[in-house]
Order: structure tokens, then C-alpha cells, then sequence
């Protein structure tokens, strides 16, 4: 059956609302009941939940769009249902167009929809804005070159997508190297996935069978027991895993840790933020950036991405932040911060994080970062040892601030420390470059000054 | 529960519906004094008497048409066709009149006949007696087509298809008569359109109708011993076609193979294939095949009969190209 998911009206005198955050994304099963969006009136921000089960088909409106009242805004049905009328805007007309012209829910930057026809979606849509991946990453062709139609089975695709397995990333084991179902459920299960998999597949015959026709990577793990709760991950889980899993795989981290002496950077921004209006305050966090920012342009070797075997030092440096939502974690780049000034670094960087909570970052700021600051420091961590975000080389951890016994000139004084953490990746550069790029940022955070010449 | 053979299922049918009906009588070629080509009504006349079982000169338009009348008239008659293949001289009577007149007479006629013929291939009857034509009436709006695999479904389905109050094509397999498997002594009845899991598996869906139904069973039990276990579908009736049993497992398998005596091109499996690519592509793992009769006038020698036939080897390695 399929239920409309139309923009509530709440309160006589709303007219329209805006979609600020689809909770859930094309293929996840969704329980009537279950909070689906966030909608924004002009009032307040409301949650709207789903009058039906089944599954969550496609987002008509998008993130952002404004849509009047009783507009159809999401499509909640059974997988076979036929929501073409939907998809496709006005229906028959724009159907026949089908291959060749996208929809307008495509263009819309609806990426991640059924909107396209298969033929057209080979080899796979561009990711969801929602995931930090940078496209170049996901292709292993140059760019520009037209990539070989994959071949991948109707169910096969369609498990893809449920598990959020990238299908270019599988080898196919079916008849003329095509890509068949097991394919993907191994891949779900190697990719840091261990997914719903085991409450879907029927017990009994069926796991025998499944050994017989061999399914190499299975290992053994601790049965469901009733009272387990089987989470399916969220499509932001399921993005940070395969990042997270490509790091750790393919990128050999060294790690240097240091102690930064912030009394005097701590002392600085007191005395810039005593100068200037609430909104133009300056954050530790933006102190740190700022260095990092110069330190990059000394050690250029840390402003670098790679993929395979090709390193290229970026011109311009893009310093990321992580940013911690309700529901996982994003590191959108300050586009430019490279050149910004501390007090422009500061203004982009409350832009981008109350951005990225509303999940209106836009592409280029989840592309573009060449190097990533993740701080901890709000929740008092000590140290954090972050891993490199791909196809980055390099993440600076970072901890909490906070009093500790120093020595200066032979006296015990207290002093405000805050722990750093280098991960670097050590096909790009050694240790003892790093030890270089991380005292020269501890020089600039120790004489801030610097910071704004 | 008795083993009986499949002529004997068909038997204690008929003789239960003559016995408990008086409005039923059987009519054909050398069903009486003869006792029926294949021996289902030997016996009969006798039983019966003359009134009941009735033998007809060899013209099967008439017999056909003959039925037609009786049953508009308030009878239930079971007309036999020897063979599928004669069943041509009455395609007339049965497309044109059979399957159309309560849709033309607004309702107010209905024509509750049994039209019985042998169906399939594999005795060497030669190119003109072996046709397995089940998927021209399968595809007539008004026709109901029943194509028993065992005794138990050639009695529950000849019960049922006096029940009927419309025509049905009942086609009995010339190779299955001396098959033999256990039915129950009382009567009962199998629902059109419900087709029957054969045998259970989850790597790939074998499909299969009448005689096929076997063919794929053995194909299944040699495909086990790879590992590859099959679902086998006995689809009993092409119309009404029990889709949800074969989309459900495709659903599960994510792979079909349709078996037929049919010729390939346009024949009924081609029918199955669409439905599953139309309801299941999202389904699928591999295309769906067709592992159909060749498409030639059944050859009268033995060894080129069996190889114009689908055979278990040949659905294996259909399979295992898809597996």
C-alpha cells in the first residue's frame, strides 16, 4: 500500500513548512509511528511521524525545500509498490522521457532517489549530501573517463542500497563477472557491516545451504539472544564506517603527541573577544585552525591527499572540523580557511557548524578539506587520537584544556595544557616532519600573537 | 494412504461424479465398448450403462459441441479428447463458443464442461500425436487450464473441475498415467490457481507443470548433491496461475527456471518469465530461463524424442550457469 507523506498543517495558521532533516532515507523500513523528518514552521521546529509501516520509498521534497501545506513531501510503501507517478513530477508525461532526462526531483540535488531509471544510474548515483565522502574517492577511474557499465543484479542493487554498500567497490562472482546478492552481503559483512543480516535470513535449511555453496567470510559471533536489540545502521553509520574502515585499511597512521602550553593563547582571546561583539567571538577551537592554517602553509607536505599511489599537495588548504550530531559525526571543510584571517575563520566556522546541524552543508564543504581538526575538548577528553579522514593525510587531535604543573624557568607553576595528537599517514611523510609541522604549531599557539599577522 | 496410479486417480473422479450426480455423463472416442485409449474408463460402460458413457464417431468438433449444448441445457458432461493433438479439430467449439458464451449471453448462459485430453510427449507417437499445446488454451480469457503432475492432483483436480461452472481444459500427461502415488479413498478437492511447493530449497526456483514437474525434481535432486538446493514449483493450473507462489519464490531464491515439454518460442514459460521480470526484477539475481522442448516436429525416434525433450542434465547446467 502506499501512504503519502504530506506537510502537516500544524496550526490553522500554517501554510507552508520546510524540510529541515529526513530522519529516514530511501530503502529504510520505517514503523508507523516512528519519527520520519523534522519540519520547520514558522513557529517551531516539529517532527512528523509516519501514519504507516513500510518502507520509506523516497523523499519528494528535499532538505531545505519549502512546500505548501498537504503537499506530498515523502512516499512511504510496500518495496514492489509502483511510486513512478511520484518520482516522475507529472506523471506519464514526464515518464516517457524516462533514461535519458533527469527528473526533477534529481535535479533538484535529490541525489539517492529512485528517481533515475537504472540504465541511467549505472554506475551508481552520486553520494547523498548527507555523507562525507569525496566523490574522487569512490571512483577508480580518472575522472571524465566513462566507467564501465557495471553489471550488478536487480537484487543486488537493490541490497546495496539497503546496506549502503557502494556496488563499485565489489567484485562480482556471478556468470560474466555480474554482481549477484551474496556479493553484496559479503561485502556488507567485510565493510565493518554486521548488519540486520542475521534476523533476515530464515534459520535452518537455509544456513546449511548457505556453507554449502561457500561463503568464505563468515566468522563466527555470539548468537541474537531475545533481549539483543539489532540496530540497523543509519546511512551516516554506515558512510562513517566505510571511511573510517578504508583509513584504517589502507592508510598506515603514525601518531605524535604533545603538550601546547594555551595560557598565553587563552589570555590573547579573552582580550580579542573583549573587543568585539558577541557574534564575532573567537573559539579555542578557532585559535587552533588559525595555527594550523599557518603551519600548513610552512609544511605544505601536510596539505596533501591521496589516492593510490598519487600524492598531490593541495595549493589551497581546507581545514576541516568535526562536528558531533545526534546521529553520528561530520567534518565539513571552512572552504578558503587556508587564507582567512582569525576573525573570518571564526565568523565561517559558527556558519558551518550551525549549518552542519541542520544538514544544509553544501557539496563543496564535504569535498574540499585537505586537512581535519578534531576536538574533543568540550567533553574534557584528555587526549584523542583521531583517524585520518581519506583522502586526507594527516588529523590533529585535540583535548581538553586544563591546569597542570609546568616548570618555567625552574620554577613548578600551573599552567593551562592542552594535549595534541598527530595522525599522519606515513606513506605521505615521516615522523620527524610531523614533529616539525606540530612544534610550529605549538610556537604559534604559544606566541598567538602571531595569529593575527 | 493407498498408492494408486494416475489413470486410477482419474478413475475414482469420475466414478464418484457419475455415481453422486446423475447430470454428469462421459462422452468421446472409444470411451465405451473400448474403455478409453489410455484405459480411464475401462469398465465403464458396463458400470454405467449406455446413457452415461457415451462413444462418438471421430469427429471432435461435434463432440466438443455436443457438450457445450448438454451443459448449457443444466447437464454436466466430461467430453474426452484422445489427445491434445485432435483437440485442434475443436478449437473452434472451444475458443469460440466454450470460453465466450456466458460472457456474451450477459451471464445468463453457463457452460460447466470437462473437456479431458492427453497431453506431453515420450512415447513415440510421432510428430503429429505428441504436442504439448497447453499454452494456446491457457492463454483464452473463459478457459480454465488443469495439468495434474501426480494421482493426487489429477483426482483433487478432476473433482474440482466438475465443480467448476466453467469450461476446463483438463490435460492428463500420456507419460504420467502409470505413475503411481498415494491418494485418498475419499473425495476432496484441489483449488484452482494454487500451485504446490514441490520441493524445498533457496537457491533457485524451478517451475514446472505436468510432466515437467518430475524433470525438474530430478534435476533438484541431482542439483542437492552441488550443494544448490531447489524450490519446485507444481503450478497444477496455468489459468487461474498461482503468480504469489511463484513471485514468493523467486523472492526467496532470487532465480528462476521455467520447465516445459512446450516448443520455447511464445509458449508458456515465456508467460512466467514476464511475470517474474514485471513483479520481481528487483528480485533477481540472474535472467530467467527457460528449459523448453526444441523447437522442432516431435521426432517419432526414440533417442531424438528424449533429446528434443527438456532432460534433468539439461536443467542442471541451466541452473549452474545462473547459480
Amino acid at each position: 500500500m502506499i501512504s503519502e507523506v504530506v506537510m502537516p498543517q500544524m496550526g490553522a495558521d500554517m501554510t507552508e513548512g520546510t524540510v529541515v532533516r529526513w530522519l529516514k532515507h530511501e530503502g529504510d523500513r520505517v514503523e508507523r509511528g516512528e519519527i520520519i523528518a523534522e519540519i520547520e514552521t514558522d513557529k517551531a521546529n516539529v517532527e512528523v511521524e509516519a501514519f504507516e509501516s513500510g518502507v520509506f520509498r523516497a523523499a519528494i521534497a528535499q532538505e531545505g525545500d519549502t512546500v505548501p501545506v498537504g503537499e506530498v513531501i515523502a512516499i512511504i510503501a510496500a518495496p514492489e509498490d509502483d511510486i513512478s507517478k511520484y518520482i516522475n513530477g507529472a506523471g506519464a508525461a514526464t515518464k516517457k522521457e524516462g533514461r535519458g532526462a533527469p527528473s526533477a526531483v534529481a535535479a533538484n540535488g535529490g541525489a539517492d532517489t529512485q528517481a533515475t531509471p537504472y540504465a541511467a544510474r549505472a554506475p551508481a548515483p552520486a553520494p547523498p549530501v548527507r555523507e562525507p565522502q569525496p566523490e574522487a574517492l569512490q571512483t577508480p577511474v580518472a575522472a571524465g573517463e566513462p566507467a564501465a557499465r557495471l553489471r550488478v543484479s536487480p537484487v543486488a542493487r537493490r541490497i546495496a542500497d539497503e546496506l549502503g554498500v557502494d556496488v563499485r567497490q565489489v567484485r562480482g562472482s556471478g556468470p560474466g563477472g555480474r554482481i549477484v546478492k551474496r556479493d553484496i552481503e559479503a561485502a556488507a559483512r567485510r565493510g565493518t557491516l554486521a548488519p540486520a543480516a542475521p534476523a533476515r535470513e530464515p534459520a535452518g535449511p537455509q544456513q546449511r545451504v548457505q556453507g554449502a555453496i561457500a561463503r568464505p567470510d563468515v566468522s563466527p559471533r555470539p548468537a541474537v539472544e531475545a533481549a539483543d536489540q539489532v540496530v540497523v545502521p543509519s546511512r551516516m553509520r554506515q558512510a562513517i564506517a566505510r571511511r573510517m574502515s578504508q583509513s584504517k585499511r589502507e592508510a598506515p597512521h603514525y601518531y605524535l603527541l604533545l603538550d601546547i602550553d594555551m595560557t598565553d593563547a587563552l589570555a590573547f582571546r579573552e582580550q580579542v573577544n573583549a573587543s568585539v561583539d558577541e557574534a564575532r567571538r573567537v573559539s579555542i577551537n578557532d585559535l587552533i585552525v588559525r595555527a594550523c592554517a599557518l603551519a600548513l602553509q610552512r609544511h605544505p607536505e601536510f596539505n596533501a591527499t591521496i589516492e593510490g599511489d598519487q600524492v598531490t599537495q593541495r595549493a589551497e588548504a581546507h581545514i576541516c572540523i568535526g562536528i558531533a550530531l545526534d546521529d553520528g559525526l561530520i567534518a565539513p571543510a571552512i572552504v578558503g580557511s587556508g587564507r582567512m584571517s582569525l576573525l573570518e575563520i571564526a565568523a565561517a566556522s559558527k556558519d558551518l557548524i550551525a549549518r552542519a546541524k541542520g544538514g544544509a552543508l553544501r557539496q563543496e564543504e564535504l569535498t574540499a578539506g585537505t586537512f581535519t581538526i578534531s576536538n574533543l575538548g568540550a567533553y574534557g577528553v584528555e587526549t584523542l587520537v583521531a583517524i585520518i579522514q581519506p583522502p586526507q593525510t594527516a588529523i590533529l587531535g585535540v583535548g581538553a584544556v586544563k591546569p597542570q604543573p609546568a616548570v618555567r624557568d625552574g620554577q613548578v607553576t600551573a599552567r593551562q595544557i592542552m594535549k595534541v595528537a598527530l595522525s599522519a599517514d606515513h606513506r605521505v611523510t615521516d615522523g620527524a616532519q610531523g614533529a616539525r609541522f606540530l612544534a610550529e604549531v605549538e610556537r604559534l599557539l604559544e606566541q598567538p600573537v602571531s595569529l593575527i599577522l | 494412504m493407498p498408492e494408486v496410479t494416475y489413470r486410477e486417480a482419474i478413475r475414482q473422479a469420475l466414478r464418484w461424479q457419475l455415481e453422486h450426480d446423475e447430470r454428469v455423463f462421459l462422452m468421446g472416442e472409444d470411451i465405451g465398448a473400448y474403455g478409453g485409449s489410455y484405459a480411464v474408463t475401462k469398465g465403464f460402460l458396463q458400470e454405467f450403462g449406455e446413457r452415461r458413457i457415451k462413444d462418438t464417431p471421430i469427429a471432435e468438433s461435434v463432440i466438443v459441441g455436443t457438450g457445450i449444448g448438454a451443459a448449457m441445457a443444466g447437464l454436466k458432461p466430461m467430453v474426452e479428447i484422445m489427445t491434445i493433438n485432435f483437440s485442434l479439430l475443436a478449437i473452434d467449439q472451444i475458443v469460440n463458443n466454450a470460453s465466450k458464451l456466458h460472457y456474451m449471453s450477459n451471464g445468463q448462459i453457463s457452460v460447466p464442461l470437462v473437456i479431458r485430453m492427453a497431453g506431453g510427449a515420450g512415447s513415440q507417437l510421432g510428430a503429429q500425436h505428441s504436442h504439448s499445446l497447453e499454452s494456446w488454451y491457457a492463454h483464452v480469457p473463459g478457459l480454465k487450464v488443469a495439468v495434474p503432475a501426480t494421482p493426487y492432483d489429477a483426482k483433487g483436480l478432476l473433482m474440482q473441475a466438475f465443480d467448476d461452472a466453467n469450461p476446463v481444459i483438463f490435460i492428463e500427461h500420456t507419460a504420467l498415467y502409470a505413475s503411481k502415488g498415494e491418494v485418498p479413498d475419499e473425495p476432496y478437492r484441489i483449488p484452482f490457481g494454487q500451485a504446490e511447493l514441490y520441493r524445498e530449497g533457496d537457491a533457485v526456483t524451478l517451475v514446472g507443470y505436468g510432466g515437467s514437474v518430475h524433470q525438474a525434481y530430478r534435476a533438484a535432486q541431482k542439483l542437492a548433491a552441488d550443494g544448490i538446493e531447489a524450490d519446485v514449483l507444481n503450478l497444477r493450473t496455468l489459468r487461474p496461475l498461482d503468480t504469489d507462489a511463484i513471485l514468493a519464490s523467486v523472492r526467496k531464491t532470487n532465480r528462476c527456471v521455467v520447465i516445459e515439454d512446450d516448443w520455447k518460442f511464445g509458449g508458456f514459460g515465456a508467460e512466467i518469465a514476464a511475470i517474474v521480470q514485471e513483479q520481481a526484477f528487483d528480485d533477481l539475481d540472474a535472467p530467467v530461463l527457460r528449459c523448453s522442448g526444441a523447437d522442432v516436429p516431435m521426432p517419432y525416434n526414440g533417442a531424438l524424442e528424449q533429446a528434443a525433450l527438456p532432460q534433468e542434465d539439461d536443467i542442471v547446467a541451466l541452473v549452474k550457469e545462473i547459480a
